[in-house]
């Protein structure tokens, strides 16, 4: 089972059950971790009986329709359904990923799904990311460059250019930084493979003239240096992108520098 | 409503939505020194603008020779001459400047050899006046969108831009037909919002989900939209609805017209290159109206593939893998998701889905909103930006890549014009209770509604009557049903349940609030649609196949209370913004 961050003083019991009614002779149980704070009660885990015969393949149209025709209660993030939004983030079946990339048939036996791990949870499937973004912020994520009024474009050969493939297709989905579990020990202060992959685009794009003072300022026992190359955040990016190896490049620069 | 706690705030301005033209106008007001928020239901990451692949077209010419005024008059024949020639002119002649200064923001495009801002070919995008493709659409990969909003919100963050994020918007503050600002509900905690602003800009974006099948995200309930007309103001166009011609069969994800930029091609079940029969020149390549029209042909003339005969199969597997890997990563990745194809290998089932609204709240090319009194009127104190936007640049149908454009420059020009009408830090006046109460009232009523019918139904039902009854062709007679049936989910809300109660990330009540923004633009939707008896872009009627200038040079105005609406016209522009180009006289449209 994830690690889930409980509220204070709680356990997890077991919800409701919630039988097909279809009649449905293929039919599969999703266990969904529920919690909604305004109710003062524990969490608990739900079980829906699912009609299979009618449910598109993956598990956001698994979650949609047990929302719009068995219980709409359920709060998850949801926006664009094809992998480019990253809002849709959770844990299913004991590994992070995007709940609409996801096959559900990828999943052996019941169906579980529980928030990202480790973050405080808001409500139900709805963990708060604001720790994230922050850091996200502090990486100052913008090009630090003296062209600004120019008519003309910055030049970029297609080479420079191509450095930057591999990390501007991050969504932010963060679920690398939250399968990490030396984010999950030191989140307030390790930046966390996400942001530090974010970083290293910046550093890298040869239009920027700031690398010398980004690599400073990540070079930090914390916010860089906790990375253990576990490589759990490689594992679980549902974009096939790759954080360990950037941040070991951001390492090598700085080793090399 | 003395139960809710309202929360006050005061601002310059306030945008109301974080996607790029949001956030573009975001930037350009923190730069002037208002004082500015930007509210917003999702992390503006999370914005649909990331969904956009193919590029963002500006006459650069870094690929060969180009001409704004050639852009022009692509974009004056894309809209089959409903779009205003001021506001093309305008957004044409400045595309250049914007596309350079988001490179300089940051945005990682694809490159040429010389290190420029690669360019690709385009539906519709022409040189010297319909004569020969150009390469005008900007691109980085096709992950365009992405790219851009990435890089913008990173511009927000320079420039301290203040951010309500998961704040979900209920409605506009109106006085005296000013606006003064919005109510807000933040999903975080639960509490309710008043944003107090000088001017008020939406970027809500479009309405895709008043369809069953559509390319746009579940968040794309055009809010800003139906805000506008809760508060009394029409909409505009709204009967021109684009189906990109290829949306992947049965998931309804988009496939970039990029593809076909790149040398792509569609064939049917005979292995015909079809386009050649309905568009000559341009082929695949003709704008997206046209395309989706010769798909739906070619389908109801029993020439679609697969068992049902209901699609057609787009091509790529002639092109170079490298170039694949290079310029259209993001399609390969998402026809091996959705559809299980390796496009190196295979065609791509597809079939014309819902995918942008032309339609939406009137503006001038300043973005200030305008409304019918008379004649055309600006509303003081309030802006619409975007795809929630009807300037009108894309007329009855928008040209592919016209959108990214759209959005910078009047992102950009919304902040210029704020700036000349704002003085920092100008006393907020005082206003009375009773709209904030009268906003209240119908939050606590849906929040309390304990019937019998479920918001998903009531969605379901006007989804699947949208799609029958106002798809690519449509009739008088499947439109009369039309504007009967789209009324029944609207007082199927009259008996609505709302299961959850709760303030917090309630998202049964988010979608509800989203369900009564939709029902009601589907209503203005379809009746606009009944009432235009002529066939323009987007809008094709079987029973009127050909263009009306005499009679329907003209926006379309729907003010919707309820299920009643109020339908008006207001003349076409028809003169340019300035000397530099000439007017484009209406043509017959062929490509």
């Amino acid at each position: 089972m994830v690690q889930i961050s409980l509220p204070q003083n709680s356990k997890i019991e077991k919800g409701k059950y919630y039988k097909d009614k279809t009649g449905s002779k293929n039919l599969r149980k999703v266990n969904i971790y529920r919690w909604d704070p305004s109710t003062g009660e524990n969490p608990r885990i739900d079980t829906y009986e699912v009609d299979m015969d009618n449910c598109p393949s993956k598990v956001l149209d698994l979650l949609n329709k047990i929302k719009n025709e068995i219980d709409s209660s359920i709060s998850y993030r949801r926006s664009c359904a094809h992998g480019v939004c990253g809002s849709c983030a959770m844990n299913m079946d004991g590994k992070n990923g995007l709940a609409c990339t996801k096959p559900h048939s990828e999943i052996k036996g019941d169906i579980n799904i529980y928030p990202l791990p480790h973050l405080r949870v808001q409500k139900d499937l709805i963990g708060d990311l604001s720790t994230l973004y922050k850091q996200y912020a502090s990486v100052e994520p913008w090009l630090k460059n003296s062209n600004t009024k120019s008519e003309k474009e910055n030049f970029q050969s297609k080479e420079d250019r191509a450095k930057l493939d591999g990390l501007y297709e991050c969504i932010m989905c963060a679920c690398c930084s939250t399968s990490c579990p030396s984010y999950w020990w030191n989140g307030d202060k390790y930046l966390g493979p996400a942001v530090l992959l974010q970083a290293y685009r910046w550093i890298i794009d040869s239009r920027d003239e700031e690398r010398k003072e980004r690599l400073k300022k990540v070079a930090d026992e914390l916010k860089l240096y906790r990375c253990h190359t576990i490589m759990n955040c490689t594992n679980a990016c549902p974009k096939g992108l790759n954080p360990a190896k950037a941040i070991a490049s951001i390492k090598k620069m700085l080793a090399t520098s | 409503m003395s139960s809710y706690k309202i929360i006050d705030h005061e601002y310059d301005v306030v945008v109301l939505g974080a996607g790029g033209s949001g956030l573009r106008a975001a930037v350009g007001l923190s730069e002037a020194g208002l004082k500015t928020a930007c509210v917003s239901k999702v992390f503006p990451t999370r914005s649909h603008t990331s969904a956009a692949q193919g590029g963002i077209s500006a006459a650069l010419g870094n690929m060969g020779e180009d001409d704004w005024r050639w852009h022009m008059y692509d974009t004056v024949k894309g809209a089959d001459w409903l779009g205003d020639q001021d506001c093309i002119e305008y957004l044409c002649k400045e595309a250049p400047k914007a596309v350079l200064e988001l490179e300089q923001y940051g945005v990682p495009f694809s490159r040429t050899e010389e290190g420029k801002i690669y360019q690709r070919p385009f539906g519709g995008m022409t040189k010297n006046y319909g004569n020969g493709t150009v390469q005008r659409t900007c691109a980085a990969a096709d992950r365009t969108g992405h790219a851009i909003l990435h890089t913008l919100y990173g511009q927000a963050l320079k420039h301290n831009t203040e951010f309500f994020i998961e704040y979900f918007a209920l409605d506009l503050l109106m006085k005296d037909g000013e606006c003064k600002g919005l109510i807000a509900w933040n999903l975080n905690d639960g509490t309710i919002h008043r944003f107090r602003s000088h001017i008020t800009i939406i970027a809500t974006g479009g309405y895709g989900k008043v369809y069953y099948s559509a390319t746009s995200a579940h968040t794309c309930t055009g809010d800003g939209n139906a805000m506008v007309l809760r508060a009394g103001l029409p909409l505009q166009d709204m009967e021109f609805v684009q189906f990109h011609p290829t949306g992947i069969y049965g998931h309804g994800t988009l496939i970039s017209e990029g593809v076909r930029g790149e040398g792509g091609y569609l064939v049917n079940s005979k292995g015909e290159r079809f386009m050649e029969r309905y568009a000559p020149k341009a082929k695949d390549l003709a704008s997206r109206d046209v395309v989706s029209r010769s798909i739906a042909v070619e389908i109801n003339e029993g020439r679609g593939v697969g068992k049902e005969r209901d699609h057609v199969h787009l091509h790529l597997d002639h092109l170079d893998p490298n170039v694949i890997e290079e310029r259209l990563p993001g399609i390969s990745e998402s026809s091996r998701l959705f559809a299980n194809v390796d496009v190196t290998k295979e065609p791509i089932p597809v079939v014309p889905t819902v995918h942008y609204n032309m339609g939406g709240i009137p503006t001038n090319y300043k973005a200030e909103v305008l409304t019918l009194n008379g004649s055309a009127k600006t509303v003081p104190g309030l802006m619409a930006i975007g795809e929630a936007a009807c300037v009108s640049v894309h007329g009855a149908n928008r040209l592919g890549s016209n959108s990214l454009i759209d959005l910078v420059v009047f992102g950009r020009a919304a902040a210029k014009r704020a700036s000349e009408l704002v003085k920092p830090g100008t006393p907020h006046e005082k206003i009375s209770d009773s709209e904030t109460d009268r906003c209240l009232d119908r939050f606590d009523k849906l929040r309390n509604a304990s019937g019998s019918n479920s918001t998903a139904e009531l969605r379901l039902s006007m989804q699947k009557t949208m799609q029958s009854k106002c798809a690519v062709f449509r009739t008088e007679k499947t439109l009369k049903e039309g504007v009967n049936e789209i009324r029944k989910p609207f007082e199927g809300m009259d008996d609505l349940s709302v299961k959850d109660k709760s303030l917090i990330f309630n998202t049964d009540l988010v979608e509800t609030l989203e369900f009564d923004n939709l029902i009601r633009q589907a209503i203005t939707t379809m009746d606009s649609a009944y009432h235009r008896k002529e066939s323009r872009g987007a809008h094709a009627r079987e029973d009127f196949p050909k263009r009306n200038d005499e009679k329907y040079m003209q926006h379309t105005l729907s003010w919707c209370n309820g299920t009643k609406t109020k339908i008006d016209y207001r003349p076409v522009h028809s003169s340019t913004l300035t000397n530099d180009v000439q007017y484009f006289p209406p043509q017959e449209r062929v490509y």
